[in-house]
C-alpha cells in the first residue's frame, strides 16, 4: 500500500513505516529497527539518556518549541515520589495532522519513544492521552499496546532489564484545551480540562500532584531513533537551533496537500512550489499560516524568503509553531477564514478566564458582523483592541492564539477588512 | 540572631510608592490591602483557594514580562509593584468590558444593586459606554434548591460558589457547566442544593446578583437597609453576625467574620430564624395586680411598688430565665435575687438538637445542639438546666413555690394557668403575655436582644458583644435596666446607664468575668479562660 504523501526530497526519519501496514506489529517494527533506541538508553542509564537528547538538540513539537532534553532535566532526581510522563497525543491544531499519523501507522514508535522518556525522568508510569476524535489511531494504538505487553516490552521488567514502565492509553472526550498541557492533566485526572496556573510547574506538581513531564506525540517518537543512533546523528539535518527532521502538515489551495518530513530549515516555498506541487490551478498565493491556526498570518510577501526552521519563521514574523501549513491563494476571504478560527476558539474556550470566555466570543461576532457587511472601521480597532487584551492576560494562551491570527490579520490584509466595512465587497471567492 | 530571624519572616516591597511589609508567603492583593489599597478581584475570596481566573486583579510588577495576578503572585522583597498604572488600569478597563458583554445590567430589578462589586467596579473604573452590540447570551433563571436562586445572565463565572461547596462545606453540589461563554454554574440532577445545611452561605460571597435569597428576594434595596453587629442568637455558637434591617424590621441575618468563632460564615439554620425578632403582640407597658385586678402603670410607679414588695420580702427567691437574655439581664437578676432574699432555684430551659452539625472545611463552627445564645452564659452565672430537649417541663417545682418568683425571657408558654398562684410575689419581665404570666403581680416588658446591646457567652466561652438593630416596641426596657434600678431602690445604689456599665457591675462581683469590660471584649469577643491567662 503506497503511502499517498511521498516525495523523493523528504528525509524519512519518523515517516519510514508511514503506509507499510507491517509496522504496526512488533515483529515488523523490529525490521525497522525499531525498541534498539530504547535498549541502548537502558543500556547507558538515566543521566546519559537525558544527555543524548540534549545533545541531539531536539526541541518540543508540540508548537513551543521548548528544548526536549532541557525540560527532562527539570524533574527532581530522587524517586521519593512517583514520576509521571505523559504523551500529549490530543492532536486538535487546527491544520495539524501529524501525530495522527505516527500513531496509526507506527503505534510502536510512539511507545518506544514513551519508554525512552518514561525511564529518562524516572517514571514508572507513561499515559497517552489521545483525542477523542482519533478512534482508529484508538484501536491500533491499543492494539499494539497489547502486543508490546504480551512481548515484555511494556510493562515489568522491560526488555528484561529489571525496569518497570506501563504504559495507559487513555482517550479523552473531544475538547481542545485538552491538548493545553494543564488541562490535559486535570481531564486525565478525571477534573474539568481547565488550565491550571503556574507556578507550580508540572516536574515539580504535575499529574496526580506528582512530577510529570509531558512531551508531544512526535518528539517522543522522535527520541526513540536519538538514541538508537546517538543525539550527533540528529543534528545531521536541520539548523544550529532547530535541529533535525519534522513532519510538515501542508494544507489548503496547494496540488498536493499531504505530511511531508523535511529537514528543519527547508524554504516554504520549495515546500509549497516543489514538494506540494505549487499552487491549485497556478492561481498566485496569498497567505500563509506556518504553524497550525494560533499563530500570526503571513503575507505572500513574508514567505518569500521563510525557511521553515523556529528562529526562520519567527524572523518572518510568526512562529513554526507545530509545523501545520495552512497555504491560502488569492481566491481566500481572509476575513471569513480568520472568523472561522475565532469561532472555534470561542467554542473551544474553557470558560475560566474573561478575557478569554467573553473576548473569544465576542471577538467572534464583530468578525461575523464585519464578514456580513455590517461592519464599521471602529471594528478594527475595536478587534485589536480586545486582541490585545486578550494576549498575555490569561492562565493559558487560548485567548492569545485567536488574538495573533486577529492582529496579524488585520494588519496584513487590511484592504480585505477595508472592502467589506467601506463597500461591503467580499475579497476572494473562498 | 532575633532579629535575623525576623527579618527573614517579613519582605518588603514598593506598592504604589509605598513602603510595606508584610508576612512571607503574603499575596500581593493582600499587601496592598495592608497599606488601604484594594485590588478589585471576584473570584478571589479569603475563605477560598484562589484559582485567579477572573483577572481583574493583575497588576504590574516591575521586571515581570506581563500583568501578574496578585491573588496569587507572593510578595518578594525589593519588589515594585503598580496597581494603578496606566497599564492596569487599562486591563482592568478591559476586563470590565468583557464582564459586560452579556451582563444584562438589569440592577434596577436585581437584589445585588448597590453592594456588587461589578457594579462599584465599572462605575468606578468601566468604560462609559460598551462597545458590545450584538445581543446578549442568555440563560434565565435557576432554582438551585434550599433558599438559593440562580441568574446566570449575571453571573461573572468567578466559581466563588463552586469552591465553597467543594473547600468548605465539602458537600460538592454545584459546578459549572459547558464551556465558553457557555459556562454556566448548575446542579447536579435533581437534588440541587436541598437539604444541605450551610448552603446560604453561597449567596453572601457571590460578588454579584447572580446567587440570590429566595426568602429576601426583591424585599428591600441594599441602601436602605441598616447594618447592627450582632451575635447569631439561634445556636450555642454565637457565630458573629449583622441584622440588616429596615422600618425597624430584620431583613436578613448576615454573617460577620471572626476567624475565631465562624470564620466568613453562618449556617442555615440560623440564618433563617429570624422573623420571631420581627413578631407582633407584645407587652408594651408595665402593669400591676393579678387576673382582673391587673392595670397598666408607669415604669417609676412600677418600679417603686415593686422595689418596696422586695425590700419587705422574707420569702426565698425562685427563678427561671431564658437563655436568650444577655449576661447583663441574666446577672442582674442573680444580683437582685441575692440582695432580696435567700435563693430556692435558678433554672433555664432552652430547646436541644438531637445532633450537631460541623462545617467540614472550617471545623471550628459548629450548629451545636444547644438552640440558644447564652447557654453558657446562664450556667455561668449561677442557673441550672431544666426541663427536656424540646424547651418545656420542669417547672413543677417553681409553679407551685411559696416565697417569690422572677420570670425572666421565658413565656411559659407550656405551663398551667395556676403557675405562681401560690406565690407571694410573681414578678415576670417578659416579651410576651401568656396564660401562666396573668398571675404575676408585676409584668414588666423587656426587650429582646435585637433591642438592646449586650454579651452572650457561646460554647467556647468566649463573651462576645451585640449590639442594637431595632427599636423597642412601647416601653419595653432592656432586662438589665430594668433590673439595675431595682438595685438601684434596694441598694440606694446609681442606676446602669448602658450594657457597659451593667457589664461592669457584674464583672466587679463575679471572678469569671473579672477585668473585663465592654471596651476589652471589643467586637470580635474574648474567651472567659484567655481574659485571665
Amino acid at each position: 500500500m503506497a503511502y499517498p504523501y511521498r516525495h523523493e526530497r523528504e528525509t524519512r526519519v519518523l515517516s519510514e513505516g508511514f503506509g507499510d501496514p507491517r509496522a504496526r506489529t512488533v515483529a515488523g517494527w523490529r525490521e525497522f529497527g525499531g525498541y534498539r533506541g530504547i535498549a541502548r538508553a537502558l543500556e547507558i542509564g538515566r543521566a546519559e539518556t537525558i544527555d543524548e537528547v540534549r545533545r541531539s538538540g531536539l526541541r518540543g513539537r508540540g508548537g513551543a518549541g521548548f528544548p526536549t532534553g532541557l525540560k527532562w532535566s527539570f524533574m527532581p532526581k530522587d524517586a521519593r515520589r512517583p514520576h509521571y510522563l505523559l504523551c500529549n497525543a490530543d492532536e486538535s491544531e487546527p491544520g495539524t495532522f501529524k501525530d495522527r499519523e505516527i500513531i496509526r501507522w507506527t503505534p510502536h514508535q510512539l511507545i518506544e519513544g514513551c519508554l525512552v522518556g518514561s525511564y529518562a525522568i524516572g517514571a514508572s508510569h507513561c499515559y497517552i492521552y489521545l483525542r477523542g476524535e482519533f478512534f482508529e489511531s484508538n484501536q491500533i494504538m491499543a492494539r499494539a499496546l497489547e502486543e508490546a505487553y504480551r512481548e515484555g516490552i511494556v510493562g515489568k521488567d522491560i526488555l528484561g532489564s529489571g525496569v518497570d514502565i506501563d504504559i495507559t492509553l487513555h482517550v479523552g472526550a473531544g475538547a481542545y484545551i485538552c491538548g493545553e498541557e494543564t488541562g490535559l492533566m486535570n481531564s486525565l485526572e478525571g477534573r474539568r480540562g481547565e488550565p491550571r496556573i503556574k507556578p507550580p510547574f508540572p516536574a515539580a506538581v504535575g499529574a496526580f500532584g506528582m512530577p510529570t513531564t509531558i512531551n508531544n506525540v512526535e518528539t517522543l517518537a522522535a527520541t526513540a531513533h536519538i538514541l538508537r543512533h546517538g543525539g550527533d546523528w540528529y543534528r545531521q539535518w536541520g539548523t544550529d537551533k532547530s535541529p533535525g527532521t519534522k513532519l510538515f502538515c501542508v494544507s489548503g489551495h496547494v496540488n498536493r496537500p499531504g505530511n511531508y518530513e523535511l529537514p528543519l530549515g527547508f524554504p516554504l516555498m520549495e515546500l509549497i512550489e516543489d514538494i506540494c506541487g505549487g499552487m491549485r490551478e497556478g492561481r498566485a498565493l496569498k497567505a500563509v499560516i506556518p504553524g497550525g491556526s494560533s499563530v500570526p498570518v503571513m503575507s505572500a510577501d513574508e514567505c518569500r524568503d521563510c525557511s521553515l526552521c523556529y528562529e526562520g519563521v519567527e524572523a518572518a514574523g510568526s512562529m513554526l509553531g507545530c509545523a501545520s501549513v495552512i497555504v491560502m491563494d488569492e481566491t481566500a476571504d481572509i476575513v471569513r477564514q480568520v472568523r472561522r478560527m475565532a469561532q472555534f476558539y470561542a467554542h473551544e474556550s474553557c470558560g475560566q478566564c474573561t478575557p478569554c470566555r467573553e473576548g473569544t466570543a465576542w471577538a467572534t461576532r464583530i468578525l461575523r458582523r464585519i464578514e456580513d457587511g455590517r461592519g464599521t472601521e471602529d471594528d478594527l480597532d475595536t478587534l485589536l483592541q480586545i486582541s490585545d487584551q486578550m494576549t498575555g492576560t490569561t492562565i493559558c494562551v487560548l485567548s492569545d492564539s485567536l488574538a495573533a491570527p486577529v492582529i496579524s490579520s488585520i494588519r496584513k490584509f487590511r484592504e480585505d477588512y477595508l472592502a467589506l466595512v467601506r463597500r461591503g465587497e467580499r475579497v476572494g471567492v473562498a | 540572631m532575633a532579629s535575623n530571624g525576623r527579618k527573614a519572616d517579613t519582605v518588603t516591597l514598593t506598592i504604589d510608592g509605598r513602603e510595606v511589609a508584610v508576612p512571607r508567603g503574603t499575596s500581593l492583593l493582600q499587601a496592598a490591602a495592608a497599606l488601604g489599597i484594594e485590588v478589585p478581584h471576584y473570584c478571589y475570596h479569603p475563605g477560598l483557594s484562589a484559582p485567579a481566573q477572573c483577572r481583574i486583579c493583575l497588576v504590574e510588577v516591575e521586571g515581570a514580562p506581563k500583568l501578574q495576578p496578585s491573588c496569587v503572585t507572593i510578595a518578594q522583597d525589593g519588589q515594585t509593584v503598580h496597581t494603578d498604572s496606566e497599564l492596569a488600569r487599562g486591563m482592568r478597563q478591559g476586563v470590565l468590558e468583557f464582564y459586560l458583554v452579556n451582563h444584562p445590567l438589569d440592577c434596577p430589578i436585581c437584589d445585588m444593586s448597590g453592594e456588587c462589586s461589578l457594579q462599584d467596579y465599572v462605575f468606578a473604573e468601566g468604560r462609559e459606554r460598551g462597545r458590545a452590540q450584538e445581543p446578549k447570551r442568555v440563560f434565565g433563571r435557576d432554582d438551585f434548591g434550599g433558599d438559593v436562586l440562580y441568574y446566570g445572565d449575571r453571573c461573572v463565572m468567578c466559581t466563588r460558589c463552586v469552591r465553597f461547596m467543594d473547600e468548605v462545606a465539602r458537600d460538592s453540589r454545584l459546578t459549572v457547566v459547558e464551556r465558553g461563554d457557555r459556562a454556566v454554574i448548575d446542579t447536579f440532577f435533581d437534588s440541587g442544593l436541598d437539604g444541605a445545611s450551610f448552603a446560604g452561605n453561597v449567596v453572601d460571597i457571590c460578588p454579584v446578583g447572580a446567587l440570590v435569597s429566595k426568602d429576601f428576594l426583591h424585599k428591600a434595596r441594599a441602601w436602605d437597609l441598616d447594618h447592627a453587629p450582632s451575635v447569631c442568637p439561634n445556636c450555642s455558637q454565637g457565630c458573629n453576625i449583622e441584622l440588616h434591617t429596615r422600618d425597624n424590621l430584620v431583613q436578613r441575618l448576615k454573617p460577620r467574620e471572626n476567624p475565631e468563632v465562624n470564620g466568613h460564615w453562618m449556617c442555615d439554620y440560623g440564618r433563617s430564624r429570624y422573623e420571631w425578632m420581627n413578631r407582633t403582640g407584645r407587652i408594651e407597658r408595665p402593669a400591676m395586680g393579678r387576673g382582673e385586678e391587673r392595670s397598666e402603670a408607669d415604669w417609676p410607679g412600677t418600679l417603686e411598688a415593686l422595689a418596696a414588695r422586695l425590700a419587705g420580702n422574707e420569702g426565698e427567691i425562685a427563678i427561671v430565665a431564658s437563655p436568650f437574655c444577655s449576661v447583663e439581664a441574666l446577672g442582674a437578676l442573680s444580683q437582685l435575687a441575692k440582695e432580696a432574699g435567700e435563693a430556692a432555684a435558678a433554672v433555664f430551659r432552652s430547646p436541644r438538637a438531637g445532633d450537631e452539625d460541623p462545617l467540614p472545611g472550617f471545623p471550628l463552627l459548629v450548629r451545636r445542639r444547644d438552640l440558644a445564645p447564652n447557654v453558657d452564659g446562664a450556667r455561668l452565672l449561677g442557673y441550672a438546666r431544666t426541663g427536656t430537649d424540646d424547651g418545656s417541663g420542669g417547672l413543677d417545682e417553681v409553679a407551685a413555690h411559696r416565697g417569690v418568683v422572677f420570670v425572666l425571657g421565658d413565656d411559659l408558654n407550656d405551663q398551667p394557668d395556676d403557675f405562681g398562684a401560690a406565690a407571694d410575689l410573681f414578678v415576670y419581665l417578659g416579651t410576651f403575655d401568656s396564660p401562666a404570666a396573668r398571675n404575676a403581680d408585676f409584668v414588666l416588658p423587656v426587650t429582646t436582644f435585637a433591642e438592646e446591646e449586650g454579651t452572650f457567652v457561646n460554647a467556647q466561652r468566649r463573651v462576645q458583644r451585640f449590639g442594637q438593630g431595632l427599636r423597642a416596641p412601647g416601653s419595653a426596657r432592656p432586662a438589665w435596666l430594668v433590673l439595675g434600678a431595682l438595685l438601684a431602690f434596694l441598694k440606694s445604689g446609681k442606676t446602669p446607664a448602658n450594657a457597659a456599665e451593667a457589664f461592669a457591675a457584674l464583672a466587679d462581683e463575679i471572678p469569671a468575668l473579672s477585668g473585663m469590660s465592654h471596651e476589652s471584649i471589643g467586637p470580635g469577643g474574648v474567651r472567659l479562660e484567655a481574659a485571665h491567662a
